[in-house]
């Protein structure tokens, strides 16, 4: 299979992909890895006149920490993360999902940024950056902003990114307290998209009570979901059994996925329900 | 467009259309046929090659995005001195039947053994998690990784006998 013709540029500057992509709207795409978007091309469920490589740019591939932030750089690869030091100490999130995103070679090219901007709920990413409640920086010619990754997912594969604009960086902020989080989807074989996926980002004071919970789920909603029901549950209790119940059972009901290969709606809030009490266990435990 | 690349360390040029494939450019500009296309949508492995030493599926990487790049595939793998320590594996553990899958899995491995020269089973199938093999059932070429990783690292190499499981 192979894509219907396109242009192709490869600008080695951020300022030349940024009027670029003004001047071409929306007939062009930005290439990252390529690993979402050159299959839909191969496809044809994508057909853009123009690809923006933003490969050659330098300065966009970084993990580093800022002030009350772990930042991300957007075109930071899957297996960069996989491999950080910082991320290891504080975020095993990232490791939990890395090892589960694709294959090893997918992930030495998919990058974290187009892993968002791709703007698909069966990707990973979205549910782990609203568990640690991300912002996400976007940048057009004229200025850059912040978005929250709760504003950022408005629908099937659109995005808070506006025509003209390229996302560059993910923030999280740093937790106070002691903290821990988790992930883990069910997929059917290595390199499926997810039946359904679970991430938990969440804080303890000193008496073991929560003080802050993120929840996001994979692949089980029209846009990737924060499982608001599910971390109010939790805030203010010390995760007792009870808790935990009620968290798992808010996040099966509030979702809505769809009947597909992957399973029926029954079965895949069921397998909601049983990943949601998993990580916030073993969030719990990561967190003490 | 005109795009230069080292394939096994010769320069090379070539004029593809933004829209060529690395596997069809390697394939068919180049004659290097040792890369395989097996599915075509980055599930099976069979197409992975090295680039500047990292691995990827070439069938879902553009031909003009590793312009100046570093292209290792199958065919670079012999060398003046012999086998590589993979392909050696790979003949002394049996660890192919049909062997379409095979250059896809020796390069994975090659990248796998260059960050961990010393896997263990777990992260030598964690390590091979993207290449598809429909003969041997996986057994013997993690023999094969092992016995290369031994090699490489000038350790005990491990019996090649045939382990019935």
């Amino acid at each position: 299979m192979i894509p219907s013709s396109f242009e192709y540029s490869a600008p080695s500057t951020l300022d030349e992909a940024l009027k670029m992509l003004n001047e071409l709207g929306d007939e062009a795409k930005i290439l990252a890895g390529g690993h979402s978007l050159i299959p839909m091309m191969k496809l044809r469920f994508a057909e853009p006149e123009h690809l923006v490589d933003i490969n050659n740019i330098p300065g966009l591939s970084y993990v580093k920490e800022e002030g009350e932030y772990l930042i991300i750089g957007a075109m930071t690869r899957e297996v960069e993360l996989e491999e950080s030091d910082i991320v290891a100490a504080k975020f095993p999130i990232f490791l939990d999902a890395a090892k589960l995103i694709a294959d090893p070679q997918v992930r030495n090219w998919g990058t974290i940024g187009g892993n968002l901007a791709h703007g698909d709920v069966a990707n990973d990413h979205p549910a782990v950056m609203i568990a640690l409640d991300a912002e996400v920086e976007i940048t057009g010619q004229n200025e850059s902003r912040w978005v929250s990754i709760n504003e950022f997912f408005m629908g099937f594969y659109t995005t808070a990114v506006q025509e003209g604009e390229i996302l560059t960086a993910i923030r999280i902020p740093n937790a106070s307290g002691k903290n821990g989080n988790s992930y883990h989807k069910n997929e059917r074989k290595v390199g499926d998209y997810a039946t359904a996926g679970v991430a938990v980002n969440i804080t303890l004071d000193d008496s073991g009570t929560c003080t802050a919970v993120g929840i996001g789920l994979t692949n089980v909603n029209p846009t990737p979901l924060k499982a608001e029901r599910s971390e109010q549950a939790l805030i203010g209790t010390k995760l007792d059994d009870a808790a935990i119940a009620n968290a798992a059972q808010y996040a099966s009901e509030d979702c809505k996925p769809s009947d597909d290969l992957r399973g029926s709606v029954d079965y895949k809030r069921r397998i909601v329900k049983t990943l949601t009490k998993r990580m916030i266990i073993k969030a719990m435990e990561r967190a003490n | 467009m005109e795009i230069k690349i080292k394939l096994n360390g010769t320069e090379m040029t070539a004029d593809v259309e933004p829209r060529t494939l690395l596997v069809h450019l390697i394939r068919e500009k180049f004659s290097s046929t040792g890369t395989h296309i097996g599915c075509d949508t980055s599930s099976c492995g069979a197409c992975t090659i090295l680039i500047d030493g990292k691995s990827a599926k070439s069938c879902t990487i553009l031909a003009v995005q590793v312009n100046g790049k570093e292209i290792s595939t199958v065919e670079g793998l012999l060398t003046a001195e012999g086998l590589h320590p993979i392909q050696e594996g790979f003949k002394e553990n049996h660890a192919l039947h049909c062997g379409f899958c095979t250059p896809g899995m020796m390069m994975r491995a090659v990248e796998l053994l260059e960050k961990n020269p010393n896997p263990s089973e777990d992260e030598i199938r964690w390590g091979i998690s993207g290449n598809l093999c429909r003969c041997t059932g996986y057994n013997n070429i993690v023999s094969a990784i092992k016995y290369a990783s031994a090699k490489i690292r000038g350790a005990e190499l491990p019996s090649t006998e045939p382990k019935f499981v």
